[in-house]
């Protein structure tokens, strides 16, 4: 019974790390499915995270956070959309230029508004989302097998973290099944045909930016305001960059980002699970050689387990008409 | 004559420093076809575009049923009613035909809806028309043919009543244009207006009604069609007499100096596009392969060039074979006398950014002529790309001028130059002149028949089948990845047209 209730810890655990991963994940899906690549989601995050726990600690409110949160990552998007579509500026370098900006400011404006060494004020209760407990979740822990199941794994979790797997067939909806999504993707593929149709190649990839910014916005919330208590700097810790790699990996569709995510979310719970316990056969694992494991499977996977990914074929490219 | 469909006034549109457009005035009469010919560079494109709202006129009036509009995006082009196939396709290549029909033109936010009227109305579309493709396709699986079709429908879908169509036969077996022709009669019976750019002017003759003839971004002369001919038109295109075929004297074909025995070529999707396919080239004399685009003639010149693995084969280069897992590096292959001229001069044949003297030597720059200790002898590269400057006749004549600065003519034989100077034994040639001007043509077919007087064996693969018939000494057909045919070079080309469609295949199996 002890190792079933650990896996369930871990699997728990899978669920609430793969949160920030799989809302990055989906919000580079937007962007790149519209042919802009993001390498800023990290930054996106970092300043959604900091916006949000610095809104909520002030205005003391878990959705004035949230809302300021998206509000700023949005901003970011855009900023990223004038100099990549507006402007036809390179995407990479713009993307990086917004994740320094992000680094930086986060700690700047931190240290200048709380004095607290870049952190941002411990949230309070009401200030943070909590975990909701599912009707009955407490009645049937005890019940074998499912109880451990409905009240760790389905039940308990903050509002957001239902909202990242909601986001999961939502997209998918919005990818197949209506006219933006449609549009979306041929401007990915082939942004002379968008234009041709008659459709604003540049409007549409905005659009397609600012659902980008709404969900690293989300992302950022999660992390400062659900998996931790406020903003601490760099606390994004690659994030960003991971859920690019699972992007790839999850070949730009939805359900497979879904499991991505949740790979990369088991491998980081099971490092932390396995830290300081010996393993069979080998012994004792240093820890930090743990910590690097979801890098490492990231690298092998890139490097050609996953078959050929193939990208959008206008991504990374600006359209320009007139040489 | 009947009201005008379209009137262009006064339009001129520059890129840059080009000068695409200038001083327009066109007028279409409602109900007709208007044929508009000219050189590649000529500003076709761009003049129809600019009705099609993809590119804005830098000054001038458009007006539509009489009335002055303005055009700012394709949008307002096609509320108009105007419907334009582009010479190179405007289809997202992994979307179904429906979607790509639908797409810019769907019903409401949800795709539902949009998707069943399509698939009725496409229905419509193609029994009236004949206009048949499987609506669930998907574009990247279908032949160019089909992909036009698809073109064609986008517009009709879109109720267009002005039909615009830039180069449509290019990539079309002789007889799948003949369907196409009937197709645009049919429509224009119908009362629609339609506008056909092309460069080939015996489809002018055969079914325009009127004909405006463009040269460097003017309208030079609008006549019409019963009241011109080919000669006439010929001429205005090109600004004075053209020769239609080169001359050229007997060959006198030697040994045997490029063999390819059985040589079958698979892409990426593991597709076989070369599917067994043998034939050898002599020296002193040129072989053309003759085909539609897509047909295998690239993949073929790739493996040969050892740019592409082939699946088995055997290709004997000077009576030694070549290596065709792709472990021949196309270098080594330089060295042992085989030179290749790729189709795709952009991508493959050049490095656009670099300077001219730079892509005169690329490929050969680890050759000791160009070099000192380990660095590059700039002098000794800057003197034969004056050299070759000079033979070749590139304009404009300067060294250090950005390759991508060059007409596309020019930057043809900076590559022939280059390809050429270097004495190969064999020279394979992928459509020698795609987008170059007549000029140039004249001058890369005199140059490639030198070559063969020589001694040298050329390979010349070309769309074009004109250019075939007036260069080839013999004539192989490919279609669908097989050599079905050999003629010589007095081939009528009824004959070779039906060998490009497979029909003669297709009746030996039955
Ligand atoms: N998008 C563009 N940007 C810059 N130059 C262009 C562009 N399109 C065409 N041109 C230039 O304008 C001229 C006319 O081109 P085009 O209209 O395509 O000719 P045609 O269709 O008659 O072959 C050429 O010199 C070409 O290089
Ligand atoms: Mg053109």
């Amino acid at each position: 019974m002890d190792s079933f209730n650990a896996v369930i810890q871990v699997l728990d655990s899978t669920i609430r790390l793969s949160v920030p991963l799989l809302l990055a994940c989906l919000a580079g899906l937007y962007s790149e499915r519209a042919g802009i690549f993001d390498i800023g989601l990290e930054g996106k995050m970092l300043v959604g995270a900091f916006a949000g726990a610095s809104a909520a600690a002030v205005f003391h409110s878990a959705l004035i956070g949230l809302g300021t949160a998206v509000l700023i990552s949005v901003a970011f998007a855009l900023v990223h959309g004038f100099a990549s579509i507006t402007h036809r500026g390179n995407q990479i370098v713009s993307g990086v230029a917004i994740n320094f900006i992000a680094a930086g400011s986060t700690i700047i404006l931190g240290q200048a508004w709380f004095s607290q060494g870049g952190r941002t004020p411990a949230l309070q209760p009401g200030e943070r989302f909590e975990a909701i407990i599912w009707p009955g979740a407490d009645a049937i822990k005890d019940v074998p097998v499912i109880g451990p199941i409905y009240a760790e794994l389905i039940s308990g979790h903050s509002i957001l973290v239902y909202f990242a797997f909601a986001m999961v067939p939502f997209t998918w909806w919005v990818l197949f099944r209506t006219r933006f999504g449609l549009r979306m993707r041929a401007v990915g593929e082939n942004p002379a045909a968008v234009d041709t149709a008659g459709i604003s190649v540049a409007w549409l990839r905005y659009r397609a930016l600012i659902c980008t910014g709404i969900l690293t916005g989300v992302a950022g919330a999660y992390l400062s305001m659900v998996q931790n208590g406020g903003f601490v700097k760099d606390m994004t810790a690659g994030k960003g960059y991971i859920a690019l790699a699972a992007l790839i990996f999850a070949k730009w569709k939805p359900v497979n980002a879904m499991f991505a995510c949740l790979l990369f979310g088991f491998l980081d719970a099971a490092s932390i699970r396995l830290q300081g316990s010996p393993l069979p056969l080998v012994g004792k694992v240093p820890a930090q050689l743990m910590q690097a494991l979801p890098y490492v499977l990231t690298v092998i996977l890139l490097a050609g387990f996953i078959g050929k990914a193939v990208p959008p074929r206008a991504g990374g490219v600006p359209y320009v008409k007139e040489r | 004559m009947a009201q005008a469909a379209i009137e262009l006034i006064g339009i001129n549109k520059s890129f840059g420093a080009v000068r695409a457009n200038r001083d327009i005035n066109l007028e279409v009469a409602r109900g007709t076809i208007h044929g508009i010919v000219g050189e590649n560079g000529a500003g076709k494109s761009t003049l129809m575009s600019i009705l099609y709202g993809f590119y804005q006129a830098d000054s001038g009036e458009i007006r539509v049923g009489g009335k002055p509009v303005s055009i700012n995006t394709s949008n307002d082009a096609i509320a108009l009613g105007i419907g334009m196939v582009h010479q190179h396709f405007m289809l997202v290549d992994n979307f179904t035909v429906l979607e790509n029909v639908i797409l810019g033109a769907e019903n409401d936010a949800l795709l539902k809806s949009s998707i069943a009227k399509a698939r009725s109305e496409l229905d419509r579309l193609e029994r009236e028309y004949g206009l048949e493709v499987d609506p669930d396709a998907v574009i990247e699986e279908l032949p160019v043919g089909l992909q036009q079709r698809v073109e064609i429908l986008k517009a009709l879908y879109r109720g267009a009543e002005i039909l615009i169509l830039d180069e449509p036969t290019g990539v079309l077996t002789p007889a799948e244009a003949d369907h196409l022709f009937r197709i645009l009669k049919q429509l224009k019976d119908q009362g629609k207006t339609i506008v056909l750019i092309t460069h080939k002017l015996r489809e002018i003759m055969a079914i325009t009604d009127t004909v405006s003839v463009m040269r460097q971004g003017t309208i030079v002369a609008t006549r019409v069609t019963k009241e011109t001919t080919v000669g006439e038109l010929a001429e205005l295109m090109v600004g004075r007499r053209v020769l239609l075929r080169v001359e050229k004297g007997q060959s006198e074909a030697g040994a045997i100096r490029l063999s390819v025995r059985n040589l079958t070529v698979k892409d990426q999707r593991g597709v076989t596009m070369v599917d067994n396919v043998s034939f050898d080239v002599r020296g002193g004399e040129i072989v053309g392969i003759a085909g539609v685009a897509g047909n295998g003639q690239s993949e073929l010149l790739e493996a040969i060039s050892g740019i592409r693995h082939a699946v088995s084969g055997e290709v004997m280069l000077e009576g030694k074979p070549i290596d065709l897992t792709g472990k021949a590096d196309p270098g080594e292959l330089r060295d042992r006398g085989l030179a290749h001229v790729p189709e795709d001069r952009h991508h493959v044949g050049l490095v656009l950014a670099f300077e001219e003297n730079e892509n005169s030597i690329l490929g050969y720059h680890d050759d000791e002529r160009y070099l000192k200790g380990p660095f590059l002898d700039i002098d000794a590269i800057m003197a034969d790309a004056k050299d070759k400057i000079e033979k070749y006749d590139i304009r404009p004549g300067n060294p250090r001028l950005k390759t991508a600065n060059f007409s596309g003519g020019n930057q043809q034989k900076i590559v022939l130059a280059r390809e050429m100077e270097q004495d190969p034994g064999v020279l394979i040639v992928g459509q020698p002149t795609r987008g170059v001007d007549v000029g140039a043509i004249e001058f890369i077919h005199k140059r490639l028949i030198a070559m063969r007087d020589q001694g040298k064996a050329v390979l010349v693969v070309s769309v074009e089948l004109d250019e075939i018939r007036s260069l080839s000494d013999r004539i192989l057909v490919m279609f669908a990845g097989r050599v079905v045919g050999e003629r010589g070079p007095d081939a009528t080309e009824g004959e070779l047209g039906l060998l490009m469609a497979g029909v003669e295949r297709q009746e030996a199996a039955e």
